[in-house]
């Protein structure tokens, strides 16, 4: 190695003062000898190897994934054909129920009325309905996730990198696997991407919040013969709740943020004002947009916390 | 009281660490708690326990932190696994039972009352109450009016629709009992069940339980840390210091015959007029004595009812009568010997 490197340095003018030798990094050892790959082959492997896996891959993914599809297609037409006048009182009767605050409902119809106003209406509405099919399947998914977690040491050890690995991830890397794995006209490829990024506050939240039930409740639980069924239902899922509540008012706002960004890869809804407002340097339309995601961000925080608030309130014990 | 005996320990040890069963050789060849835990890095939980619990008593288990006694009840409803012994309950083993024998026991034999209530904070009193048969797969039909006839009788009568957290600390543990009583199990373990309330509540809380007693007769195991609570409670004292039986026997033996220094120290502290009983300390009637007494006290009495009816006069001497039939005498002077504690006698006496 010494000598190669000393070939290397000498092929060179030997005018160089000795210190400033390279790195022996593969491009440098490659110009010594032309046997060692360069850095260029080992991305080009990586591809390679995608692309060989890539079909075989897809012959498994497209068919698990395809439902996603459907329920995305499917809710973006519902909200395209249903009026207006009915969709409105709809979220607004949601948002009633779950946060039983008439002030929260009439914030809501605000901001709504605002956007419509301002002929956003439309692509607020792809915009939430591709969160609420992502956060449903997100909550569908991660919440048995986490409660298998919090019963295995050995599940939790494993899960915990694969968690902290999807949320350091850059948002935008997410989509180059996927653009190579589906067609980017499907909605299943922003899908999987929002699903894939916004799960993992659910499945943590979830996990922690079974292990951080009361032990003494748990204990007596089983002093009075529960089944682990009757525990999980009765006791450890109801007291978790207010923890796996938190859980999914994090997914639901990551969703959002994945959902912008998503309209790079061909995801309906405001994130595509957003889009237009960079490309074409539409100042106006970009920031107009961004204060829609603002104010959809804002709504679905708070009705979501005041849905957790209720719950918490519930729950204190002593 | 009946003479059967409803829980019978022999041999229990619990060891916890990385393989008790090999520390379990040690502390069978003689090592103790600091030997074993210095060495073997494992911790004495209990030592060689045999204790027969009576039915339709009371059991008091009684020891500072540390002592095993919360380790020591939890192994009657195997909340707790035993490094080796047997725990008997109606004869049967309850180590041999498997996953569902075991929660029968839970469900029908054995109901527990916790030091922190551990109620379920989602669900209004009545369905806490009613826990304990829901799990059996009652419908709430059924079981809303056994938990609410046990509500009443713990005094929480119209408390049934309130949650847990509107509740003091005593009217909680009265859920906590009612739940215990809702599930007609004729066993009742109590972990240090009225530690956490304060004094005058828990005096209440004695008296019901006293009370409920009186009328259910239930085989109660009591854990707790205070001595007063204990000889209010106990028909039966086990005394438990590191994991090690010290004292089995009556309160009231144990309160004049303490076996070592560990509860000398204890009961020097209590005031033993308000606990000792004339009977423990009566003599047989010999016949000729019987003329000059002052009076008649019952079997039950305490001493000091006994000294306030003497006004204080040391010369007196009382025929003991059960059913006003005399089966004893006893004399002031016995009586008040017997109130100077053994070790602060001894104590006075080094001083001087």
């Amino acid at each position: 190695m010494a000598d190669l490197l000393a070939k290397a340095k000498g092929g060179e003018a030997n005018s160089a003062p000795w210190w400033e030798f390279s790195f022996p990094s593969l491009d440098a050892l490659n110009k010594a000898c032309a046997s060692f790959p360069q850095s260029r082959d080992v991305t080009k492997g990586v591809e390679e190897v995608f692309l060989a896996i890539k079909d075989a891959l897809r012959i498994v993914l497209d068919p698990l994934t395809q439902p996603l599809s459907w329920m995305l297609e499917f809710i973006l037409s519902v909200v395209q054909v249903a009026p207006w006048w009915l969709m409105l009182p709809v979220i607004l009767l949601i948002v009633y129920l779950a946060s039983k605050s008439l002030r929260l409902v009439g914030f809501v119809a605000i901001c709504l009325g605002f956007l419509a106003f301002i002929d956003h209406y439309d692509h607020a509405m792809q915009t939430l309905s591709i969160i609420f099919v992502c956060a449903f399947l997100c909550v569908f998914f991660g919440v048995p996730i986490g409660i298998a977690m919090s019963r295995s040491d050995n599940l939790q050890r494993i899960i915990i990198p694969i968690l902290d690995m999807l949320q350091t991830l850059p948002p935008f890397v997410y989509l180059i696997p996927l653009i190579f794995l589906f067609s980017v006209t499907e909605p299943k490829l922003y899908g999987i991407a929002i699903i894939l990024y916004a799960i993992v506050p659910v499945i943590r939240l979830t996990d922690l919040g079974i292990r951080l039930v009361d032990e003494d409740v748990i204990e007596a639980a089983d002093s009075f013969g529960m089944t682990e069924r009757q525990k999980l239902f009765g006791v450890q899922i109801p007291l978790a709740l207010p923890n796996i509540m938190a859980g999914v008012n994090q997914t639901i706002m990551m969703s959002l943020a994945m959902v912008v960004i998503a309209s790079l890869v061909s995801a309906p809804g405001l994130g595509v004002l957003v889009l237009r407002g960079i490309r074409n340097l539409e100042l106006g339309v970009g920031l107009v947009s961004g204060l829609g995601i603002v104010l959809l961000a804002i709504i679905l925080d708070r009705v979501t916390k005041a849905a957790l608030d209720r719950i918490n309130a519930s729950q204190k014990s002593q | 009281m009946s003479e059967n005996i409803k829980i019978s320990i022999r041999g229990l040890y619990k060891i916890f660490g990385v393989d008790p069963l090999c520390a379990l050789e040690h502390v069978r060849s003689g090592a103790g708690k600091t030997e074993l835990l210095d060495k073997h890095q494992h911790v004495l939980g209990l030592q060689n326990i045999n204790v027969d619990m009576r039915e339709g008593e009371i059991t008091v288990i009684m020891g500072l932190s540390g002592s095993g006694k919360s380790t020591l009840i939890r192994h009657l409803n195997r909340l707790i696994e035993p490094t080796a012994g047997s725990v008997k309950v109606d004869g049967d083993n309850v180590l041999d039972y498997d996953e569902l024998a075991l929660r029968g026991l839970r469900r029908e034999k054995m109901s527990m009352v916790f030091q922190k209530f551990a109620l379920l904070p989602h669900r209004t009193v009545t369905e806490n109450a009613a826990t304990t048969l829901a799990v059996r797969g009652l419908s709430e039909r059924e079981s809303t009016p056994e938990a609410r006839k046990w509500l009443d009788r713990v005094g929480l009568n119209g408390y049934g629709e309130h949650y847990p957290r509107q509740l003091s600390g005593g009217m909680q543990q009265r859920v906590g009992i009612a739940r215990a009583l809702t599930s007609n199990s004729p066993i009742m373990l109590m972990d240090e069940a009225f530690s956490a309330l304060d004094p005058l509540i828990r005096t209440d809380m004695q008296d019901l339980l006293l009370e409920l007693q009186r009328e259910l007769h239930k085989t109660i195991v009591f854990i707790t840390h205070d001595l007063d609570e204990a000889l209010k409670l106990a028909d039966h004292l086990v005394i438990l210091k590191d994991g090690l039986i010290v004292q089995n026997d009556e309160p009231q033996q144990i309160l004049l015959n303490p076996k070592d220094p560990y509860i000398e120290d204890f009961v020097s502290d209590i005031n033993r007029a308000r606990v000792l009983r004339v009977r423990s300390i009566m003599k047989p009637i010999n016949g000729d004595k019987t003329s000059d007494v002052h009076g008649e006290v019952n079997l039950n009495d305490t001493l000091e009812s006994v000294i306030e009816k003497s006004n204080g006069d040391v010369s007196h001497s009382y025929i003991v009568t059960r059913d006003n039939v005399p089966v004893g005498i006893v004399d002031m002077s016995t009586l008040v010997k017997a109130l100077v504690p053994r070790v602060s006698a001894e104590k006075a006496a080094r001083k001087f």
